[in-house]
């Protein structure tokens, strides 16, 4: 009964589980898109699909930011690093992802210098003690993380610091989002919303999801119990014949998001006129790049890029699986050539990607769920 | 990297208005409170820490639930933690 135990209050999933079935009209089916990768984990980690009925699932979006980097710019952070004299920079999550000529890992058992940081500020504190040195920071991210980053480049504007620069990879939510919205390929009936990204954007940016889409979304924590209500609020809208943005996370989501961090990308970053998104090709306006006043803190500007587009490898099903389309088990490499060892693609690399969730939980809690729920 | 992990803000250090001394189960480090610069936390409070940075305050109730849930996230937690106890913001 561990299942149970760790469900914290089971009492309320199975009522919830419940309430969730009752608003289920018979025939339909529901299928609604957890975007960010946290929510992934959680759902294969705890098994939510196997409580859920039948006629409701859940398919995986492209909220992973180290999922939709795409080959080209591994490629050329890897340029970058082996350039004299450059240290670089990056979240350990981006360290075994593979650009075409292998990972960050791989590249420093040749001579780069490529050290993981917790946090952009700690780059920044290398380059103020490698003052011989060009530090480069690989800045991934949604916006959740982009302030971050932003906040660096301020202070490191505001010291003077020359030798530090931002090779500059943020990308945006709405536009992934809405990427998957136009596709032909998937027919969705709402969206749990992402949480930490709307701690800083708020839940305003959603609005055009139910009225030119005409899709509800909830904003949804990361708790199990989350999870399970926030797809209770979406069947319940449906139901009702609603179509709004809800904000299941108001506990940690404040509906206007967090001003500074907004103004703090605002004054440091603009939008490009289009970016790669691994699997889902060019994407107009979804990601950021630093503003001209801050040209002297851009990697792309201070040094001289390949910028070459490298394409997937064939076997890799990245793509589908990010848009929701495939279940990462029904990737030809799932399991076999692709792992969290030696991964393939990017969804394997971090542990918010669909196909490490899965490899790493899913079919596990599928047996644990059957066997605790027929109990 | 997604993570974020609840700390509770033990000071502000004195010289630095931007800077807080946090406890992160058993560890203690400096994050950057800029980015609540709008409405800052006081001793005692919980915030959201990522990447370095106090992304939102939150309450007791709600850190021990996030911590709850990090525990159970196995390495993806504790490489994160690995990461955070040898950043040494200033
Ligand atoms: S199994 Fe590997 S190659 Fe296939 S979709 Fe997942 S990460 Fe990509």
């Amino acid at each position: 009964m561990r299942f149970v135990d760790e469900y914290r209050d089971s009492d309320t999933a199975r009522v919830l589980a419940a309430r969730i079935a009752e608003l289920c009209e018979p025939g339909r089916e529901y299928k609604f898109m957890e975007v960010c990768g946290g929510h992934t984990h959680t759902i294969y980690k705890h098994g939510i699909a196997d409580y859920l009925p039948e006629e409701v699932s859940l398919v995986h979006g492209p909220g992973c930011p180290v999922c939709v980097i795409p080959m080209g710019r591994v490629d050329d952070a890897i340029h970058i690093a082996s350039l004299p004299d450059v240290i670089m920079t990056s979240f350990g999550d981006m360290m075994r992802v593979p650009g075409s000529n292998g990972t960050f890992f791989d590249s420093n058992s040749e001579g780069t210098d490529i050290r993981m940081v917790y946090s952009p500020l700690d780059s920044l504190r290398i380059a103020k003690q490698n003052p011989d040195k060009q530090v480069v920071f690989m800045a991934i991210g949604f916006e959740t993380t982009a302030p971050s980053t932003a906040m660096t480049l301020l202070r490191a504007e505001r010291e003077g610091i020359e030798n530090f620069s931002v090779f500059c990879n943020h990308v945006t939510i709405i536009p992934g989002i809405k990427a998957i919205l136009d596709s032909p390929d998937l027919r969705l009936d709402g969206f749990l919303g992402p949480g930490h990204v709307s701690t800083v954007i708020g839940c305003r940016p959603y609005e055009f999801i139910p009225r030119d889409y005409g899709k509800p979304l909830v904003v949804a924590g990361f708790e199990p119990l989350d999870i399970l209500q926030s797809v209770h609020r979406l069947l319940r809208q449906l139901h009702e014949g609603r179509c709004e943005v809800e904000n299941q996370y108001a506990r940690v989501v404040p509906w206007q998001g967090n001003p500074v961090a907004l103004d703090a990308i605002a004054r440091t970053m603009r939008l490009r006129p289009y970016f790669e998104w691994r699997g889902l090709g060019f994407i107009s306006h979804s990601a950021l790049q630093l503003r001209d006043e801050y040209a002297n803190f851009d990697a792309e500007k201070r040094f001289d890029l390949p910028g070459v587009r490298v394409a997937d490898p064939k076997s890799c099903q990245c793509g589908e699986v990010l848009k929701g389309v495939l279940k990462p088990w029904e990737c030809k490499v799932f399991g076999t050539a692709c792992t969290p060892e030696t991964p393939i693609g990017t969804c394997m690399v971090s542990p918010e990607g669909a196909c490490a969730a899965y490899y790493n939980f899913g079919r596990l809690t599928r047996r644990r769920v059957k066997e605790a729920t027929t109990v | 990297m997604c993570l974020g992990i609840p700390g509770e803000v033990v000071e502000i250090l004195p010289d630095r208005p931007d800077l807080a001394r946090v406890h992160v189960s058993g560890v203690r480090r400096a994050i950057n409170i800029g980015l609540l610069s709008n409405d800052p936390p006081v001793p005692g409070d919980w915030v959201l820490i990522h990447v370095g940075f106090a992304l939102s305050k939150i309450d007791e109730q709600e850190a021990a639930a996030v911590l709850r849930y990090l525990e159970e996230l196995g390495s993806a937690y504790t490489d994160e933690m690995d990461a955070l106890s040898q950043s040494m913001i200033e």
